[in-house]
């Protein structure tokens, strides 16, 4: 029987779902309310010039790249399989918009990763 | 009897291939006591209301594998569930789900029992001794690796819980699946790269399954294919990477 492509996007969901995990929450938390209000960070650890200069380092590429792309791989197959579970057999159409959405926006967030202007 | 007399009521759906365009509900009011389980009831049906309503059965122990079917929408072992857990509500029994019914509560196996064959479902020695050399041994860590999958009794329950082989039968199903994972991980088989070759790899071996889980929820014998089939997606994956830097794979 043929050998399935799965592999590729299972690994990229299995990747996201790994990361969300792991750092998802304290995300939320860090971005969405600790600096917010205040406590534990300073109130400027999130300023535009923190976060670009952040965004130069290229570990910090790296870091904001993979959250964004990953969490996305990682939506796009979850909501793929759920469809597929619920009955809707455009299998092509929800695969080009599941999957492609993630692409473009990983190319859009590598793209701006790696042209960021001081 | 010492218990003063109830009286259940059980719907069964009818299908009689020579009479019925499609299946039917059909009503008995069975007496009942509190240790009768959902296959006793049939069994009174059928010595003494209706001797021609059908449906398989064998060992009444959980262990044939044969009297699975819907109770209340729920793939079920109807020897294994008791009647008094639908008192005094009734319930419904029904053909299992996603399978072929080929009357009343009988549904056709062969698709369950071409697949199986289809994985080896037997061990093929790694390496081959003769008598003299005497068994093959196995650590009682080694038999932990895949006794829970051999608990398997191919009563199909999963194949009625599984959306996924309801919604494409050329998926393999969860019981078959875990069953391969047995074989593959058992020490004392050789067989792996053939099984996954030929089938786990592809989409209607491990790649169909999407995680649902309601196979192993339902299985009557503690066996949880849904965790064969991940651990079977993460070494595919692995082998579908490495493949080509792995001699003797790249041509598969
Ligand atoms: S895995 Fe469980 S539910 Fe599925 S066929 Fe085997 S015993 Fe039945
Ligand atoms: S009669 Fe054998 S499993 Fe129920």
């Amino acid at each position: 029987m043929k050998r399935s492509n799965e592999p590729i996007f299972w690994s990229l969901f299995g990747a996201g779902g790994m990361l969300a995990a792991l750092i998802g929450p304290a995300l939320v938390f860090i971005t969405g309310i600790a600096v917010p209000l205040g406590f534990i960070f300073a109130a400027d650890t999130m300023s535009y010039s923190h976060m670009l200069a952040f965004s130069h380092h290229w570990l910090g590429k790296i870091v904001v790249l993979a959250v964004i792309a990953l969490f996305m791989w990682h939506a796009a197959h979850r909501i793929h399989i759920l469809l597929h579970d619920f009955g809707v057999h455009a299998v092509t159409t929800v695969r080009v918009l599941c999957y492609g959405g993630a692409f473009v926006g990983t190319v859009i967030a590598a793209y701006t990763l790696l042209t960021l202007k001081p | 009897m010492a218990d003063t007399e109830k009286i259940i009521e059980i719907q069964v759906l009818r299908y009689r291939p020579e009479q019925d365009k499609e299946p039917v509900l059909q009503s008995y009011k069975v007496p009942f006591t509190d240790d009768m389980s959902v296959l006793q009831g049939l069994q009174y049906i059928k010595d003494y209301l209706d001797g021609t309503v059908s449906f398989r059965w064998s060992c009444r122990m959980a262990i044939c594998g044969s009297c699975g079917m819907m109770i209340d929408g729920k793939p079920k072992l109807s020897c294994k569930t008791f009647l008094r857990e639908y008192y005094p509500q009734g319930l419904k029994v029904e053909a299992l789900a996603h399978l072929p019914i080929e009357r009343d509560l009988v549904v056709g196996v062969e698709d369950f029992v071409t697949k199986l064959e289809s994985i080896k479902p037997y061990i093929i020695p790694k390496e081959k001794r003769t008598l003299e050399q005497g068994e093959y041994l196995q650590t009682p860590q080694q038999r932990d690796m895949y006794e829970q999958f051999s608990s398997c009794i191919n009563c199909m329950l999963c194949y009625a819980a599984c959306p996924q082989y309801g919604l494409n039968p050329s998926f393999t199903g969860p019981g078959v699946l875990a069953l391969m994972h047995r074989y593959n991980a058992d020490s004392r088989d050789g067989g792996q790269a053939e099984r996954l070759n030929s089938l786990g790899h592809a989409d209607e071996g491990f790649w169909g399954c999407t995680a649902v889980g309601y196979c192993s929820e339902v299985c009557p014998k503690g066996v949880d294919p849904a965790n064969a089939i991940n651990q079977n997606k993460m070494n595919s994956a692995i082998n579908y990477f490495t493949r080509f830097v792995t001699p003797g794979e790249a041509d598969k």
